[in-house]
């Protein structure tokens, strides 16, 4: 009985169910990294081994990395893509957050306009401005220019709504004990308010970031000329040439995705807050 | 001549003149680069234009024409495809993911971050991985796995049947993620007094599971569901980048609304189909963020 009595304990503690449930979880998150595994292994791998299907190369080598290198754009498509993308996000950090900023905090007639106006861009999908956009590229010889690639991103509504909804938060009292200071509105925000909102200015301006590195219709629109090609319009032009080189695109798509996947191991905390804070928000 | 100007002002009116200020140059962006254009996209719809030639003003014919394009009925029934098999299975799993992966705290970080991981992928390079697991044998990995269990290979990408559900897998795996993550959030949020009252009350696992986790999360299941409705309604990179020249194939049974819009505006240059189209798009994601707001506002 006793025995008995204490199996049930050490059974409760150790709760069978969930390891069960552990395992179940561990292998599908091994299933789901299962691509992005295999895509590491065979870009270290030669031609003829593509056809080898084990997860580890018998003899690794870079030869597909310093191909990619020297025979293609890629390098340059890396910069591209980090000079858009960076262009993009420093304007929207400083613009949504100004905006948030002026609709939160300064009370003035026609801010509710300004605000739904702004809020209802939420509402107009990307593509349907495309052609628009295209049209105005082509007009002003946006056409194959940095300026051209980044130009419909660099404000956001969502990014000013979350904004806003941050600078809500803060106490009024220390803008106007600023102002009595003599502080000018512009060093109030840039000086007081930015700081205090950092969690959610990172989070923006990570996601923006991730979102122009991944983007593709619009910099495939308006690009023609392949030195002004992004990552992924450069990898699409794959498309044909290196068609059955499988080694050659693995290791390209290796090179599109490492970037992100670094920045992630190195912020994964605050990554994973900032999904959380602009879900909740959102 | 300014400054005494300036100094005349009341403290209010000096704090609207520089809120406008400050709203100057969003302004500006925000007329010239998302209004206009929203307008000018209604506009061009009513054109007959090849970008080059004169601008043609026909009406609605743009929009006869659709209706009475076969291709776009199929287009569209692939579309909702997308959407309609997509979202439930995405969001049924990110939350069966999510529900038990918040009661473990072994690992916890390193498991959620498996599940993450796909979400910060290059969807064009991401659809380059599974066009190459979806290969015939002796290079595919799927159909290797297949027929070492003894099932015969399948065509999938190649397939008028499969080719849909081939593309919409990546698709389902990269935004899967972001479901589960934000899952997690709605299950924190959900008061821990409702889980002890409930439990004084003698609710076993599953009555807890059915009559407070899942009605507490109904926002969060509102938000989601409507959030990957409108991107698997946008899907785009995936069809262009795993068939064969981008074209929907085969036999156009993956081509969604998206990717016909890109081919009448940048392949054909029938410029005013092509808007007519993303104003139908409009309309479509309009009514779904309209359907959101009704239900978001109906209490409990």
């Amino acid at each position: 009985m006793i025995d008995q009595a204490s199996r049930i304990a050490y059974l409760e503690k150790i709760q069978p169910g969930k390891i069960i449930i552990w395992t179940l979880l561990f292998l599908g998150g091994v299933v789901m990294i299962t691509p992005l595994a295999f895509m590491i292994s065979t870009s270290f791998k030669t031609g003829t081994e593509v056809f080898n299907l084990g997860i580890i190369p018998e003899n690794p080598t870079l030869k597909n990395y310093i191909f990619i290198l020297n025979e293609s754009k890629f390098l340059r498509w890396m910069l591209n893509s980090l000079w858009v993308a960076t262009f993009s996000t420093v304007s929207v950090v400083f613009f949504d957050s100004l905006v948030g900023y002026t609709l939160a905090k300064f009370t003035f007639r026609g801010q509710t306009i300004v605000f739904v106006a702004i809020l209802s861009t939420l509402m107009i999908p990307t593509e349907m401005l495309i052609i628009p956009w295209y049209m105005m590229s082509r007009e002003f010889g946006w056409i194959d220019t940095y300026w051209g690639i980044a130009f419909p991103g660099l404000m956001t509504g969502f990014g000013t709504f979350l904004m806003r909804q941050f600078f809500m938060g803060l106490p009024d009292e220390l803008i106007e004990a600023a102002r009595i200071d003599g502080w000018s509105e512009f060093a109030i925000w840039s000086k007081i308010a930015m700081p205090l909102v950092v969690p959610a200015l990172s989070a923006l301006a990570i996601f923006h970031f991730l979102g122009n590195w991944t983007a593709f219709i619009w910099p495939l629109i308006v690009t023609n000329d392949p030195d002004l090609y992004t990552i992924p319009v450069g990898l699409a032009s794959f498309n044909g040439e290196f068609e059955t080189d499988w080694e050659i695109v693995m290791t390209a798509s290796c090179l599109a995705t490492l970037p992100t996947l670094l920045v992630f191991l190195l912020l994964q905390k605050f990554i994973i807050r900032g999904v959380m804070l602009a879900g909740l928000k959102g | 001549m300014f400054v005494s100007f300036w100094n005349k002002l009341s403290i209010n009116q000096k704090l609207a003149i520089t809120a406008w200020l400050f709203l100057a140059v969003p302004i500006a962006f925000y007329v010239t680069i998302r209004f206009y254009p929203t307008f000018e996209a209604f506009y061009v719809s009513t054109l007959k234009w090849n970008l080059l030639g004169a601008k043609k003003y026909i009406g609605l014919r743009n929009y006869e024409k659709i209706f009475a394009d076969e291709d776009f009925w199929l287009v569209l029934l692939n579309t909702f495809k997308y959407a309609g098999v997509g979202v439930p299975i995405s969001l049924f799993l990110a939350f069966i993911i999510a529900y038990f992966l918040n009661e473990i705290n072994r690992w916890h970080d390193f498991i959620r971050a498996l599940y993450f991981i796909p979400f910060l992928t290059t969807a064009v390079a991401m659809a380059w991985v599974w066009k190459w697991f979806y290969q015939p044998m002796p290079i595919g990995y799927i159909n290797y796995f297949l027929t070492s269990v003894g099932i015969p290979a399948q065509p999938f990408l190649k397939s008028v049947h499969q080719g849909l559900y081939a593309i919409m897998a990546p698709a389902v795996w990269a935004g899967l993620g972001f479901q589960v993550i934000i899952f997690i959030a709605g299950i924190r949020a959900i008061p821990q007094s409702y889980y002890e009252a409930a439990e004084i009350d003698g609710a076993g696992r599953w009555q807890i599971l059915r009559e407070i986790t899942l009605p507490s999360l109904k926002p969060t299941v509102i938000f989601l569901t409507v959030v990957s409705t409108i991107g698997f309604l946008r899907i785009f990179d995936q069809v262009y980048s795993m068939t064969t020249n981008g074209s929907g194939g085969p036999l156009n049974t993956t081509k969604p609304l998206v990717l016909m819009i890109y081919e009448f505006a940048f392949d054909e240059f029938k410029l005013g189909r092509a808007a007519a189209l993303t104003v139908i798009l409009f309309v479509i994601l309009l009514v779904i963020s309209m359907f959101q707001l009704w239900l978001m506002r109906k209490k409990p």
